[in-house]
């Protein structure tokens, strides 16, 4: 790394090099505590970032070269490592993206299931967002509270799909199986205690005067300058743009449950964490009406008719109650799935993630795997960002930027 | 949805300036609009003006079969809610050969890092770009395109190799 002649100084997680009289360039990462697999180049000038290049890839898994040699069904564990702590939003672009080509349309009550698990996932990534936001700033007490409150989704989701964090729950036609009976219970209690702890997030961190002084005014991005980028997410409605996949073309229930897109005008990184804290409350909401309608509609139809046809006779007994669940009979995959043919097509769809909106676009040549699948999530159209936003800023700001837009690593090296 | 999505295809067309005859395909979630490379800059500054803001993404597929790459960039709008809803896919093939295309990154800076990212997975050279380097993987296995259709997954087998050469010699990089 280092230039003959030229001291290299190195620091915990970074090397600097001077290039010239007060001009240094600083390697941040890619094993750094906080940052997560992922090298950012800066060069200062005193302690003024001048230039900023992310360099990113360090966890690259090649999952679009992988998706093309496995069968449709199976790309959807893959897709979902992406993201682990978001595995319904970063898959069910796929399955919806499958499904137009297919022309499927899934049950209604599939529709609310995914709609559930999507919001569930998207208060954990959140949360998980703001342990790793609090680690930046140094405020270890919000990484523990946040990991310990994003515990209560995760087991949510545990309840609901028998998986932690890779559920695998959305599939063509339907889902994997239906939420348990006093599933509404668990959401609506779990619902109460996190609008408590925002609350109680707002004092220790959000309005804690060092918080604010490291937040306010840093990282400012403008409403027409997070359009160019191309920013995603909740980052760019936090800059005042009213965009939100789920309102600008709804996906599953979202056109039937009631809530609201939360904006804010200021565009810096107290604002991002702001936008968060309001999303969370949106998420919850929707969460209970999602049960609400699930508790009130019959438990049949998960799964659209043409599969659920193909299923096996225990398959049908188990659900309808006449065979208890986890007995000597084991519920296995539909048979269907396994030799699933997709028609010759393109298609692209697009869902809101926790880190932003994902696109996928799927083509297919009518045979038992994808000819291409091309993925882009959230944190990818969000790193850009980084090289935008922070010169100009100093480099004690470099970690409260990167933190407040929630950029996770994996999901965009995938 | 569909007389609005056949809306949408007339707009196009008189964004765009097309013929009747002139491509544009309602494909299952978005718009395709196929442009020759020469007139994908000229096409992509029509949209950007008529209010699609940013790229969502940028898809590079490889044809073997008829010896061409298509690369597609998908463009929607964030300001204009009356847009918001569609996605445009704006495509034009090239030869495989020697893949040159205009970049789009001084219209939309959204595509300049999904730019490079083609440009290493394909070797699809943007005209223009400001920064054309590999993006996610090393110089070396770049060089070898991953993302055609020519190069064939080598899966790892499972035991351990006996000396550092053999094991080495599985690695596509050094």
């Amino acid at each position: 790394m280092g230039t003959e002649g030229s001291q290299v100084q190195s620091l915990p997680g970074m090397q600097v090099r001077p290039l010239k009289k007060n001009l240094y360039e600083v390697a941040i990462g890619p094993a750094h505590p906080g940052s997560g697999h992922m090298r950012i180049l800066v060069r200062v000038e005193g302690d003024v970032m001048v230039e900023v290049d992310p360099d990113i890839g360090f966890v690259h898994r090649t999952m679009e070269k992988l998706s093309e040699g496995r069968d449709w069904m199976k790309n959807i564990p893959l897709f979902e490592r992406m993201a682990i702590l978001d595995a319904c939003n970063v898959t069910l672009p796929y399955v919806e993206a499958v499904e137009k080509l297919l022309d499927v349309d899934p049950p209604e009550r599939a529709k609310y299931l995914r709609t559930l698990l999507c919001e569930i996932n998207r208060v954990a990534s959140h949360l998980y967002g703001f342990g790793i936001f609090g680690v930046f700033l140094g405020h270890s007490t919000l990484y523990m509270w946040a990991f310990g409150d994003r515990e209560v989704f995760v087991e949510l989701a545990e309840r609901l799909t028998g998986a932690r964090l890779t559920h695998t729950y959305p599939m063509f036609g339907g889902v994997r199986r239906d939420m348990p009976d006093d599933f509404g219970q668990h959401v609506r209690k779990a619902a109460a205690y996190m609008r408590r702890r925002l609350d109680e997030y707002a004092k220790i961190f959000l309005l804690n005067p060092n918080i604010r002084s490291r937040l306010e005014g840093v990282g400012v991005v403008s409403k027409s300058r997070a359009v160019e980028l191309g920013l995603a997410g909740p980052n760019v409605r936090a800059s005042g743009v009213r965009y939100d996949v789920r309102l600008a073309e709804p996906y599953e229930a979202y056109d039937r449950v009631d809530f609201e897109i939360p904006i804010y005008e200021e565009g810096d990184s107290l604002a991002r964490a702001w936008q968060r804290v309001e999303e969370i409350k949106q998420s919850l909401s929707i969460m209970e009406q999602a049960v609400d309608w699930l508790e009130k509609h019959p438990r049949e139809g998960f799964v659209h008719e043409k599969f659920w046809k193909t299923a096996p006779p225990i398959y049908k007994k188990v659900y309808a109650g006449e065979v208890p669940y986890a007995s000597k009979y084991r519920v296995k995959m539909i048979p269907l799935y396994a030799s699933l043919k997709v028609p010759a097509g393109r298609s692209f769809a697009r869902t809101e993630s926790a880190h932003g909106e994902i696109t996928y676009y799927v083509e297919s040549d009518g045979k038992d795997v994808p000819y291409r699948v091309r993925l882009v999530s959230g944190s990818y159209r969000n790193v850009i960002a980084f090289k935008y936003v922070m010169p100009g800023h100093r480099l004690a700001d470099l970690p409260a930027i990167y933190g407040s837009f929630d950029y996770f690593p994996p999901e965009w090296d995938r | 949805m569909s007389t609005s999505a056949q809306g949408i295809v007339e707009r196009l067309r008189s964004i765009l300036g097309l013929t009747p005859e002139a491509p544009v395909e309602q494909l299952k979630g978005y718009v395709e609009v196929s442009v020759d490379p020469a007139s994908l800059r000229d096409a992509a500054a029509k949209l950007k003006a008529a209010g699609f803001d940013h790229v969502k993404s940028v898809t590079a597929v490889d044809y073997p079969d008829k010896k061409q790459i298509k690369v597609i960039y998908h463009a929607s709008s964030m300001l204009d809610e009356s847009l918001s809803g569609y996605v445009v896919g704006l495509a034009t093939s090239v030869d495989r050969d020697n893949p040159t295309v205009p970049s789009l990154s001084g219209i939309w800076v959204s595509a300049e890092f999904q730019e490079r990212e083609m440009y290493e997975f394909f070797g699809v050279n943007f005209e223009g770009h400001p920064d054309l380097r590999p993006l996610l993987l090393t110089p070396d296995l770049a060089a070898q395109r991953p993302l055609r259709k020519d190069f064939k997954v080598v899966e790892e087998d499972d035991y351990l190799k006996s000396t550092y050469e053999e094991y080495t010699s599985t690695k596509r990089w050094v």
